[in-house]
């Protein structure tokens, strides 16, 4: 290690509020999986919720845990520790602040909870107007973004300070992965806080009488879609920088990967009109640029896809492996640490082309809201991202809390790793096919008055059932691990592995830290996408549409 | 910077590949005419009823145009209007539809027809029924408890 600020553990101080996230994470993961395991019950057709409980309640708060919570939290956890260990211990003013997140965060996250579970707000984790919920559950919306704010806040303090202690230096890789990340949700989040502070607040306070439905949806997906790279880059920050550590090899290029990075910044955000190809009111000229955007990401993804493959290939090779494919079997395949993000790693193949497919223009009619979507989104946030996140669990949660992890462990987080890729191949399998038949998604058990088309679905839906209860068995193993890391295992020192460039001679070019000018492309990237299509919406709005509560209450 | 030759050529044949790939999309969508369902006709969605065409839900023949029928569909929490229609065989049909409260999906399962209503736009659709049989009509978008019991039928008939 060459600087000498970057210190080889992270400081307990940043390990508590690290560890403070990731319990609410797992404690959301455990919460949500039960959802998730009673909606493919529920949907299977052989069990019905007990006690009044609504299919679209758990939905949404499968939805609200898993997409929002659980990401979140763990995200900003892990990016507030990877900091920390490369760029050196959060001042304490950062730290303050990264609780002040953490808690705003939380109580948001509570009073959104409550509203749903009173049924206050069956709106599901997209909250599309003019479905309204209780105002306290927009509010509680706010502060998980507020919240996250903060947390990013903190982090870029620390990643600044370094920058004023080591001038005309590249910053260290995975703090400029995790600022590139932390930069990206902010710009993004701006659009949801926007609709709900201007739109959506003022309406469920009956301080308006009606809401901008496209407006506000437009918002909504100006933000959803840099939120599923949100949720990606993390990811990506272990498969590029930690992962080549583990195995024992070296980054392929450190500044190749930071040149990815930055192309995700650029071209994650200004592509929301993917979400809405088959709406009403948006020009199908813009909706086609915008396609073309979003398209523009699989350039990094391709530069990830062969950087990953050029490290496991060299160092199989360093290791004696001849053959096109040898380097494949001296793999370290006992070590969870490697194993379990791997398989993250290769769903994303399959996962990356679905992508595609869904933002094909028009061939998006063909899955638009279908069943197929989530089987999508089940592979590629549900299986790569979270199993990647099991992957850094399995070494960062014993690095923070003292501890290590023992074989019995290891081996187990292996078969919780392949118990989840068998439930999610039939769970998520299952959600394909059914939805190339046109099965609806966001949709309780039907069969639609015995419809023929109908009836050809239960059978996927069944299977589904198998596939969730078996990933559910992968969430309780998930969290015996976790509960065994933090409070049980034996105390000891766990690595926190960091990879270093295979050509440590070449500096990365100081323009990638050029914050102006990647954020000043960035916003002109948003104007040009969005500034007409959107004065289009306003200047030939509709009259706007009153609330409706259109789902039962207690 | 460097980059390695093989990643080099891994790209030119990426990027290629995305440029042919967008281009039949492009084609396809603006001379073909396969662009995604994107009308932007506005409406009064508490005046729904009684605009045309939504006054007259159903299967309506219309002269001079470019299609044979229009198939008019208001939607509302948790049912489509008409219930069920009949579609000549072969018939060249426009699908219009909206909705008068909340946020729908309006998908005829099985085929592309697949698109959103939203208070206070018109969605619609060209397509030509070619293939006899009974199709089902789902809304895929979220609309409140009874979301998976909202459904209509076409029958296409010789
Ligand atoms: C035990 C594991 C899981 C099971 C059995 C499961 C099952 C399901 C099912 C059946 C649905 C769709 C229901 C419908 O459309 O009607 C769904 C939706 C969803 N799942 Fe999961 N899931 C699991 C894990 C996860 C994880 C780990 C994540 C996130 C990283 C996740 C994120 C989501 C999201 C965001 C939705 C969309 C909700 C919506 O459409 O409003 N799920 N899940
Ligand atoms: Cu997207
Ligand atoms: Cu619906």
């Amino acid at each position: 290690m060459s600087s000498q600020t970057t210190k080889l553990k992270v400081d307990p101080r940043d390990g508590k509020l690290a560890m403070a996230h990731f319990y609410v994470a797992f404690i959301a993961l455990t919460l949500g999986g039960l959802m998730g395991l009673l909606q493919t019950l529920v949907r299977s057709g052989k069990f019905e919720l007990p006690w009044g409980i609504d299919y679209y309640q758990i939905l949404t708060v499968h939805g609200v845990l898993m997409g929002l919570v659980l990401t979140t939290f763990f995200i900003m956890g892990f990016q507030y520790a990877a900091i920390s260990r490369t760029a050196g211990t959060h001042s304490p003013a950062a730290r303050r602040i990264g609780w002040i997140g953490f808690w705003v965060m939380t109580v948001g996250t509570i009073m959104a909870a409550t509203m749903v579970l009173l049924k206050e707000a069956s709106v599901l984790y997209t909250f599309y107007a003019p479905l309204k919920a209780h105002w306290i559950f927009y509010l509680g919306m706010t502060f998980v973004v507020i919240g996250s704010w903060l947390d990013g806040a903190a982090q870029i303090m620390t990643y600044a300070r370094w920058r004023r202690e080591n001038p005309g230096k590249p910053s260290p890789l995975l703090s400029f992965m995790a600022i590139i990340n932390t930069v990206m949700w902010i710009v993004a989040s701006l659009g949801v806080a926007a609709t709900v502070l201007f739109q959506l607040l003022p309406w469920s306070l009956g301080l308006v009488d009606t809401v901008d439905v496209l407006v506000s949806r437009t918002l909504f997906w100006y933000f959803g879609h840099p939120l599923v790279y949100f949720w990606l880059l993390p990811a990506y920050m272990c498969w590029y920088a930690i992962i080549p550590k583990i195995i024992g090899g070296k980054i392929f290029s450190d500044s190749l990967a930071r040149l990815s990075f930055i192309l995700f910044l650029l071209f994650s955000i200004p592509v929301g009109f993917h979400h809405q190809l088959t709406e009403p009111g948006i020009d199908p000229a813009w909706k086609f640029l915008q396609v073309i955007l979003t398209f523009m990401v699989i350039i990094p993804s391709l530069m990830t896809a062969f950087s990953l493959f050029a490290t496991f290939e060299r160092f199989g090779r360093s290791k004696g492996a001849t053959g096109l494919f040898g380097w494949f079997k001296v793999l370290p395949w006992k070590d969870a640490r490697f194993t379990v993000p791997f398989i993250g790693m290769a769903s994303f193949i399959p996962a990356g082309a679905g992508g595609i497919i869904n933002a094909s223009n028009q061939m998006n009619q063909v899955v638009h809201n279908t069943i197929w979507v989530t089987g999508h989104f089940h592979l590629t946030a549900a299986t790569s991202v979270v199993l990647t996140f099991f992957g850094i669990t399995f070494w960062l949660v014993p690095h923070l809390t003292g501890r290590v992890l023992t074989k019995a462990m290891n081996k187990l987080a292996i078969i919780q790793g392949w118990v989840w890729f068998i439930g999610m191949a039939f769970m998520s399998g299952a959600m394909h096919f059914q939805g190339l038949l046109g099965g609806p998604r966001r949709s309780a058990y039907s069969t639609y008055g015995d419809s023929a088309q109908a009836m050809e679905w239960i059978p996927y839906q069944i299977a589904q059932a198998v596939g969730g209860s078996i990933l559910f068995l992968g969430i309780i193993l998930m969290i015996i691990i976790f509960v065994n890391l933090a409070f049980f295992a034996p105390k000891g020192e766990e690595e926190f592995p960091v990879g270093e460039a295979e050509n440590l001679d070449e500096k990365a070019p100081m323009i990638f830290e050029n914050w102006k000018l990647w954020l000043g492309i960035t916003a002109a990237l948003i104007l040009f996408a969005y500034t007409i299509p959107f004065i289009d919406m306003i200047q030939n709005a509709p009259p706007g549409s009153p609330g409706f509560k259109t789902w039962g209450s207690w | 910077m460097h980059m390695h030759k093989f990643e080099k050529i891994w790209l030119i044949f990426g990027i290629g590949a995305l440029v042919v790939f967008l281009s039949v999309v492009g084609v396809s969508a603006f001379y073909l005419g396969n662009k995604p369902p994107s009308c932007l006709t506005t409406i009064d969605p508490e005046k729904v009823d009684t605009q045309a065409p939504f006054d007259k839900p159903g299967l309506n023949k219309v002269e001079g145009k470019e299609w044979d029928y229009e198939l008019v569909y208001v939607a509302s929490a948790f049912s489509y209007n008409p219930t069920e229609v009949e579609v000549p065989l072969g018939a060249k049909v426009k699908v219009m539809a909206t909705t008068k409260d909340v946020i729908h999906g309006f998908q005829v399962a099985g085929t592309n027809i697949n698109m959103m209503l939203e208070p206070g736009y018109i969605n619609e659709i060209v397509t030509t029924f070619d293939k006899e049989g009974e199709y089902l009509v789902v809304c895929n978008e979220y609309c409140g408890t009874g979301h998976h019991l909202m459904s209509s039928k076409i029958k296409v008939v010789k």
